[in-house]
């Protein structure tokens, strides 16, 4: 068997050897590699920026905990610029599992630029049905939420006085993993011409460009990379620049494995299908 | 045969496609009734999926199928979650809370960082340049996978700026043409749902 033929069939747990010191090594020392700000993400950042204070953001965090890693940093940082802002936030979660995210995410922006609940900021908590609640706060926020994520009336809450609907918001921020974009720029964009920012899981960032050339979405912020420039710009060091390091490394191992992988293919002469990985020895 | 939900289907689907362009404030307050039936009935889903859960696990139990233990375990935890709802709230501090943050949000963090080691793994298997097609592919991910991390412009300075471009071009045209497809594709199955053609979602026919 030549080098090449050995190296087609690498144990996998070698891969996977790899891969862990990747995350690990850059987490333990941090290099702090450099991060470049994008245009999506600047325009998304503008956008905030320029809202007058006293204006109301409503933010949708429609994700779990599995992409916590990308989605609540980006939550973080997007809440607390809008706090040094002065600007009213009120956020809501279309997914079962969202509050147990979203009320910590909250309590740290609103700690750290020392906000306080119902003054600054309003949790209304979790509602089932995409559609009928984006197009039902529409109508009224207080039919679709009466109560808040913590059993307060809308009613007794004074930074939900003068909120009835989209009409006195300024700005919707969606950040999810899921179709919940789709439905969001379809309803408050498309019916009630809602301004809106979107960030989304890096895999799925792409199938929103369109939208954003439409000017349908005003920014968008992508990934744990998208989160990570919305921190710099911010001039926070958060999760999201913390973790930069350990993907950076990481994807260069992919890089470098996908073309050690092919170089082996062309020295061994096989062109056929792609061998079976070595199982591990028991 | 089934002309009671057909016909149903049709007055409900026209009805709401009419209001969404009636402007008239007495035609919006009918759809926002008709949007509270509707969060209502999501509600409902949830109280269906939790018996369904209940009644294919609690069947697995019974028959001992292989990996039983496995639905007790789902069970346990179905019944344990509601209880602790009920009993003591869901704030960040109640037990529920709790059991989120320190059993729920890691073994669901843990289930999708496992993916990296197998797409790793995965990525050096199957992606080779095999033929013309499939060594664009790999060079467009090898540039996507390096020019979009920070490490990217520290190993050369065009990187960002070619994954802009593929981001920003090819990439752009190819969801565009997508999205118009999918948005013409849904349309058109609405329309033939509320016509009665498209009779899927009535269950087996007579």
């Amino acid at each position: 068997m030549t080098w090449a033929d050995r190296l087609l069939r690498l144990d996998r747990r070698i891969i996977f050897l790899l891969v862990a010191a990747g995350t690990a090594l850059p987490l333990l020392m941090p290099v702090n590699l450099p991060i470049s700000v994008s245009p999506r993400v600047e325009a998304a950042y503008q956008t905030i920026d320029v809202l007058p204070a006293g204006s109301t953001v409503l933010f949708s965090l429609d994700y779990e905990p599995d992409i916590s890693a990308e989605l609540q940093p980006m939550t973080i940082a997007i809440m607390r610029h809008c706090f040094r802002k002065n600007l009213h936030v009120i956020a809501l979660t279309l997914y079962p599992a969202g509050p147990g995210l979203v009320e910590p995410a909250i309590r740290v922006a609103a700690t750290k630029e020392h906000k306080v609940r119902n003054k600054d900021y309003a949790f209304l908590g979790y509602k089932s049905g995409f559609q009928t609640v984006m197009i039902g706060m529409g109508e009224s926020i207080r039919q679709q939420f009466p109560v808040d994520f913590y059993g307060t009336p809308l009613d007794s809450i004074p930074v939900m006085r003068g909120i009835r609907n989209y009409g006195e918001i300024a700005l919707l921020v969606n950040l999810t993993a899921s179709s919940a974009a789709d439905y969001w720029i379809q309803f408050a964009v498309g019916r009630y011409r809602k301004p809106m920012v979107l960030g989304a899981t890096a895999v799925m960032a792409t199938d929103y460009y369109p939208y954003l050339s439409s000017r349908q979405l005003l920014g968008l912020i992508g990934g744990m990379k998208g989160a990570a420039e919305y921190e710099k710009r911010m001039d926070l060091f958060g999760d999201a620049r913390r973790g930069m390091d350990a993907q950076s490394l990481v994807h260069v191992i992919v890089a470098f494995l996908v073309i050690l992988g092919t170089v082996a293919l062309f020295a061994s002469g096989q062109r056929g299908p792609a061998p079976r990985a070595e199982k591990p020895q028991e | 045969m089934y002309l009671g939900p057909i016909l149903l289907t049709f007055v409900v689907g026209a009805t709401l496609i009419a209001l969404y362009f009636i402007p008239h404030h007495q035609a919006q307050e009918i759809n926002s009734e008709l949007l509270l039936w509707a969060t209502i009935v999501y509600a409902f889903a949830l109280i269906l999926g939790s018996v369904s859960l209940w009644s294919v696990h609690a069947q697995r139990i019974r028959q001992r199928i292989s990996g039983w233990p496995f639905s007790l375990v789902t069970l346990f935890a179905l019944l344990g979650t509601t209880f602790m709802g009920v009993a003591w709230g869901i704030g960040e501090e109640s037990p529920l809370g709790r059991f989120y943050s320190m059993v729920n949000s890691p073994l669901a963090s843990t289930m999708f960082a496992l993916l990296a080691f197998f797409i790793a793994s995965a990525a050096f298997r199957a992606f080779r340049a095999r033929n013309v097609e499939a060594t664009l592919l790999l060079v467009t991910a090898i540039v996507m996978m390096i020019g979009r991390v920070s490490v990217g412009e520290f190993i050369w300075r065009g990187f960002p700026g070619l994954t802009e471009w593929l981001l920003d071009v090819p990439n752009l045209a190819a969801k565009r043409a997508i999205a118009i497809g999918v948005g013409l594709g849904a349309v058109s199955t609405a329309l033939k749902i509320i016509l009665g053609i498209e009779r899927g979602y009535l269950g087996r026919t007579r």
